[in-house]
C-alpha cells in the first residue's frame, strides 16, 4: 500500500493558556499521491492554522502529524527545516516572492537552502521549470517588474523545484481576475497530473473547489464535508 | 556561491540607499579614525624625533661618589658626625672598553659611542664663553646623533688641535671654518684649536655650549688619560629606551639614564595625547556601530515576510544568522576601505596645505599599512557585532506569523 502524502490523527491546536482558544479539534484526514483537494470555510474556521500545521511551521497542540511518511511532531527545528525544503512546496495569496532576487533566482532558492550553495545546475533545472510555466523570456526580471499572474506562475515554479510530493496553496488565485485566475489553477492541475504531486488549496472559489478532486470543508475547528469531486475536470 | 552570501549580497543590493548611506557612515568613521590616528602618531614622532636629536637615548656613567664616615656607631657608642657630600669630579668608567664590548651586543643597542667630556672654557681675543667639552670618536659619535647632516660649513672629523662648534658659539666668538681659539679647563693648561666645522642641531643651547673634540684632545685638556666619562647608547626601539637602561644597569652596575627618564614630562604629554586620541576613537567606533546595527534592525523589520518565506522553504536558521552577520561585515570592511582611502587623502591634503617657513608639514602624518589594517579590522569586527542583534531577532522569527503580518 502507498504511504499517504498526509496523515493526520487526533490533531488539535489551541492558543492561549488562560483564556484557551481551540482552533482544532481532533482532526483525522489524510490525503493521497496526487490527490488534488480544496480547503474551504469561514474565515476563522482554522484553515490557515491548519495549513501551518501541514506546512511545519507550526506545531499541534496534541496529535500526530505524518508528512510523506515521517512522524513531525518528535523533529526538532532543524530536523523540519530540512523535511520542509525537501518535501513542501508553498505557494501564497500575495506570492510572496524576494523583491531582491530575479525570477531564475527565486525558482532557486529553495535548492540553495538545501544544498548551501549555488551551482550550475540549479540555474538548469530553474530555467526550465520557468519555460514550462511560460516564462523563460523573464528569467532575469525582478518581482516588481512583472504582471500578478506572472508573479504567482514563478512562485507555482518555485514550489515544484525540489519536486516535492505536496504543495501547500493558501488561495493562490485570491488575488488574480477570473482569467489568470484559471490559467494559474490549470497551471498547478497540470503539474499535478504530470508529476502526481499532491495539491491542498485553500480558496474561497466555489468555480475552482468544483474542479478539486476533492473538497474539504473546515467550519470551527472541525472537518465537516469531506467529498469527492463526480466532476473532476 | 554560499547561500548566505548570495543572500547578503542581494539584500545590500536591494537597499543600495541603505546600503550606501550605511557604508558611507562607517567610512567616515574610519577616516576619522585614520586620520587622528596618523595626525598623533606624526605629531608624536616628530616630537621625540626632535628631543632626541640632541640627546643619547641611554646615557651610562659611573655612580657618584659618596662621602663614607670613618667611624660607626655601636652598641656601646654615638658618633656625631656631619658628613659632608663629596665634590663630583671627572671620574672615567672603570675598564671602561669592557664594558664597551658588552654594551655593544646588548640586543636593541644600535649604536654605542665612549665619550669623554667636561668643562672648559673656549676664548678668541677677548671674548670668553664657558663650553662643555665633548672628546669622541667621530664615527661613533655621528651614529649616536645626526652632527653630520647638521653641518654648516666644514666637517665633523676633528684632527688632535681641531674642533667642531655650533652655530652660537661661533657667531659668540666671531669664529668661522679656519679660525683658532683657545681652550682651557681649570688647571693651568690651554691649548689652541681650529675651528674645522661648524654644526646646527636645531636646539640653541646646544649650538651655544657643545665643542667638540678628538677623543684623546678631551682625555689630556681634562686630565684623563686613557679613561671616558660616559658611554651613549642609541636603541632601535626608542620606547624600549628605559627597559634596555635597566638591563644595563643590572649588568654593568653602572647607572644608566634613559631620554625618557630626562624627560618624564614629554612622556606624560605624550601619553595623555595618545589616550584623548583613543577615547575619541572609541567614540567613532560606537557610533559606527549604533549606525549599522540601526540600519540592519531596519531591514529586518522590512524583511520579516521575506525571511518568513526562506524559513519555509527550508532556509536553516543559521543561514539566517550569517545572512545579516555578512552584512554588517561587508559594510565594515567596504567602509573602511572607502574610510581608509579617505583618511589619507584627508592627511595628504592636510599635510600639504600647512607648511611651516622652511617647507616641511606643519602637521607630520605617520600613516601606515599597520594603521590601515587595525582600522580595518575594528570595523570588520564593528560590523558583525553590530549586526549580531538585528541577526539573532531574525532568525528567531516565527515564520507562519511572519508570513502572515509581515
Amino acid at each position: 500500500m502507498v504511504e499517504p502524502v498526509v496523515l493526520l490523527t487526533d490533531v488539535s491546536k489551541s492558543y492561549g493558556t488562560t483564556i484557551v482558544t481551540d482552533v482544532l479539534r481532533a482532526l483525522n484526514f489524510r490525503l493521497e499521491v496526487g490527490e488534488f483537494a480544496a480547503l474551504i470555510g469561514p474565515s476563522g474556521s482554522g484553515k490557515s492554522t491548519l495549513l501551518n500545521i501541514l506546512g511545519l511551521l507550526d506545531r499541534p497542540t496534541s496529535g500526530s502529524v505524518c508528512i510523506a511518511g515521517v512522524e513531525t511532531t518528535t523533529l526538532d527545528d532543524a530536523a523540519l527545516t530540512g523535511l520542509r525544503g525537501t518535501t513542501l512546496g508553498f505557494v501564497f495569496q500575495f506570492h510572496h516572492l524576494l523583491s531582491g532576487l530575479t525570477a531564475v533566482e527565486n525558482v532557486m532558492m529553495p535548492m540553495l537552502a538545501a544544498k548551501g550553495r549555488r551551482t550550475r545546475s540549479m540555474e538548469q533545472r530553474a530555467l526550465a521549470l520557468l519555460d514550462r510555466v511560460g516564462l523563460r523570456s523573464l528569467a532575469r526580471s525582478l518581482p516588481s517588474q512583472m504582471s500578478g499572474g506572472q508573479q504567482q506562475r514563478v512562485a507555482i515554479a518555485r514550489a515544484l523545484v525540489m519536486g516535492p510530493p505536496l504543495v501547500l496553496a493558501d488561495e493562490p488565485t485570491g488575488n488574480l481576475d477570473t482569467k489568470t485566475a484559471d490559467g494559474v489553477f490549470a497551471l498547478m492541475r497540470e503539474f499535478n497530473v504530470e508529476q502526481r504531486v499532491a495539491f491542498l488549496m485553500v480558496t474561497h472559489d466555489p468555480r475552482l473547489a468544483a474542479r478539486c478532486d476533492r473538497t474539504i470543508e473546515l467550519v470551527d475547528g472541525r472537518i465537516v464535508a469531506d467529498r469527492k469531486t463526480t466532476t473532476a475536470p | 556561491m554560499p547561500i548566505s552570501w548570495f543572500l547578503a549580497l542581494r539584500f545590500l543590493r536591494e537597499g543600495r540607499a541603505q546600503s550606501a548611506l550605511i557604508v558611507l557612515g562607517a567610512a567616515v568613521g574610519v577616516a576619522v579614525m585614520v586620520f587622528l590616528s596618523a595626525l598623533i602618531g606624526g605629531l608624536q614622532t616628530s616630537l621625540v624625533a626632535q628631543t632626541l636629536g640632541t640627546q643619547a637615548h641611554i646615557v651610562v656613567r659611573p655612580a657618584d661618589e659618596l662621602a663614607r664616615p670613618m667611624l660607626r656607631a655601636t652598641a656601646a657608642t654615638d658618633v656625631l658626625a656631619r658628613v659632608e657630600r663629596t665634590a663630583q669630579r671627572a671620574r672615567s668608567i672603570d675598564r671602561w672598553q669592557h664594558v664597551l664590548a658588552r654594551l655593544s651586543h646588548m640586543p636593541g643597542v644600535t649604536a654605542v659611542s665612549p665619550v669623554v667630556a667636561g668643562p672648559a672654557i673656549a676664548t678668541r681675543a677677548n671674548a670668553t664663553r664657558a663650553v662643555l667639552l665633548i672628546g669622541a670618536e667621530a664615527a661613533r659619535f655621528a651614529a649616536i646623533y645626526p652632527i653630520r647632516r647638521r653641518m654648516v660649513s666644514g666637517g665633523y672629523d676633528p684632527s688632535r688641535t681641531g674642533c667642531v662648534i655650533g652655530r652660537e658659539l661661533a657667531a659668540d666668538l666671531g669664529v668661522s671654518v679656519g679660525d683658532k681659539l683657545r681652550l682651557s679647563t681649570g688647571g693651568e693648561s690651554s691649548e689652541m684649536y681650529t675651528v674645522e666645522g661648524v654644526f646646527d642641531l636645531g636646539n640653541r643651547e646646544v649650538n651655544r655650549r657643545w665643542l667638540l673634540v678628538a677623543t684623546r684632545s678631551a682625555q689630556s685638556l681634562l686630565d684623563l688619560s686613557g679613561g671616558v666619562t660616559s658611554i651613549e647608547l642609541r636603541v632601535a626601539s626608542v620606547f624600549e629606551a628605559e627597559s634596555i637602561a635597566a638591563a644595563v644597569r643590572s649588568s654593568t652596575g653602572l647607572v644608566a639614564d634613559s631620554w625618557m627618564q630626562s624627560n618624564a614630562q614629554l612622556l606624560v604629554a605624550l601619553r595623555s595625547q595618545s589616550s584623548s586620541s583613543e577615547v575619541i576613537q572609541v567614540f567613532v567606533i560606537l557610533a559606527v556601530a549604533m549606525g549599522i546595527a540601526s540600519v540592519l534592525v531596519v531591514s529586518v523589520a522590512q524583511k520579516r515576510r521575506e525571511i518568513g518565506i526562506l524559513r519555509a522553504m527550508g532556509t536553516r536558521r543559521s543561514t539566517i544568522v550569517s545572512v545579516f552577520l555578512l552584512q554588517g561585515a561587508i559594510v565594515g570592511v567596504v567602509g573602511s576601505l572607502v574610510g581608509a582611502g579617505l583618511g589619507a587623502g584627508l592627511g595628504a591634503v592636510f599635510a600639504g596645505v600647512a607648511r611651516n617657513a622652511d617647507g616641511t608639514p606643519t602637521f607630520p602624518f605617520a600613516i601606515s599599512w599597520a594603521l590601515i589594517g587595525r582600522s580595518s579590522l575594528l570595523a570588520l569586527a564593528t560590523g558583525v557585532l553590530a549586526a549580531a542583534l538585528p541577526a539573532r531577532s531574525a532568525a528567531r522569527l516565527d515564520p507562519a506569523e511572519a508570513i502572515r503580518n509581515g
